[in-house]
């Protein structure tokens, strides 16, 4: 199992036709000729967009007779979520306790200080 | 629902993070600047907050760490660059669980009829390094065109 590139990750879904590409492949496997159909864009374009995704490890290909598959891997969607969530999450967490500290000290310049779980050392 | 805005280009060792607080500016310089209130909302609550050092001047230095109710601390330090004031300041950021790997965090405060934004721009020494803050449970992070990322993220996530 590669770990996931969250930089190639974040750099494939920066395109919004690759993103549409992956919308379309979560109704299953498709070809390259199926995938490209909705799109105004040759097969070789669409081919180079495939490549990307397999690159980043959001997708992976198989062959089925003549036909190419192309299939939506789940596992580093999910890790570039998570990575932002636990990011985001820390985030406003702070900031939400930011907000509430600045409401208190504009009700009361000198509040007794608010010590739950926090101590400063000297 | 969240205000605070999460923005790291891909292919750009950046981080940027900005909200705005119903507080003048003065008071937002205070919060981040008293070691008495950094503690009081700097990171999660689960975490204690310990600063050892807050020196907040040109050359000072700061230490602080993070204890997890397992006993688990977390240490972070760096020194104050140019003249903290109001509109902000500049600091080094250095994780001890990565040594060496250094972030420069400049700290903008902006204020608009008594309305604040908070503006934090990290610059890392390599994707990797900004990529890996994250993975060792602080951090700093993410892409221009979240929204439509976060969309598209919730719709693929629950079918796979």
């Amino acid at each position: 199992m590669q770990p996931t590139n969250l930089d190639a990750v974040f750099g494939a879904l920066a395109d919004p036709t690759r993103r549409a590409i992956l919308a379309r492949l979560t109704a299953g496997d498709r070809t390259v000729a199926e995938i490209a159909a909705p799109f105004a864009m040759s097969q070789p374009a669409i081919s180079r967009h495939l490549k990307v995704l397999e690159g980043a490890g959001l997708i992976t290909r198989s062959r089925r007779a003549t036909a190419r598959l192309s299939h939506l891997e789940a596992a580093p969607l999910r890790d570039a979520t998570e990575w932002l969530a636990k990011y985001q999450a820390w985030w406003d967490e702070s900031h939400g306790r930011l907000d509430a500290l600045l409401a208190r000290l504009q009700a009361d310049p000198n509040p007794p200080p608010d010590r739950t779980g926090s101590q400063p050392t000297e | 629902m969240s205000d605070t805005k999460v923005q790291a280009p891909a292919g750009i060792p950046f981080i940027d993070v900005t909200r705005e607080f119903e507080a003048p500016r003065d008071l937002v310089f205070r919060a981040f600047t008293d070691p008495d209130l950094l503690v009081q909302w700097l990171g999660p609550q689960k975490y204690e907050m310990v600063i050892e050092t807050y020196d907040v001047r040109a050359g000072g230095s700061w230490r602080y760490l993070h204890r997890d109710a397992d006993g688990n601390e977390y240490g972070f330090h760096g020194v104050f660059h140019g003249d903290p004031s109001p509109e902000g300041f500049v600091q080094t950021f250095e994780f001890e669980g990565a040594p060496g790997h250094v972030a420069l965090d400049q700290l903008i405060l902006t204020e608009v009829d008594g309305r604040t934004t908070v503006h934090t721009h990290s610059v890392y020494q390599s994707i990797e390094a900004r990529n890996a803050m994250v993975e060792n449970g602080m951090a700093e992070g993410m892409n221009e065109g979240f929204n439509r990322l976060d969309a598209l993220l919730g719709r693929l996530v629950p079918v796979a």
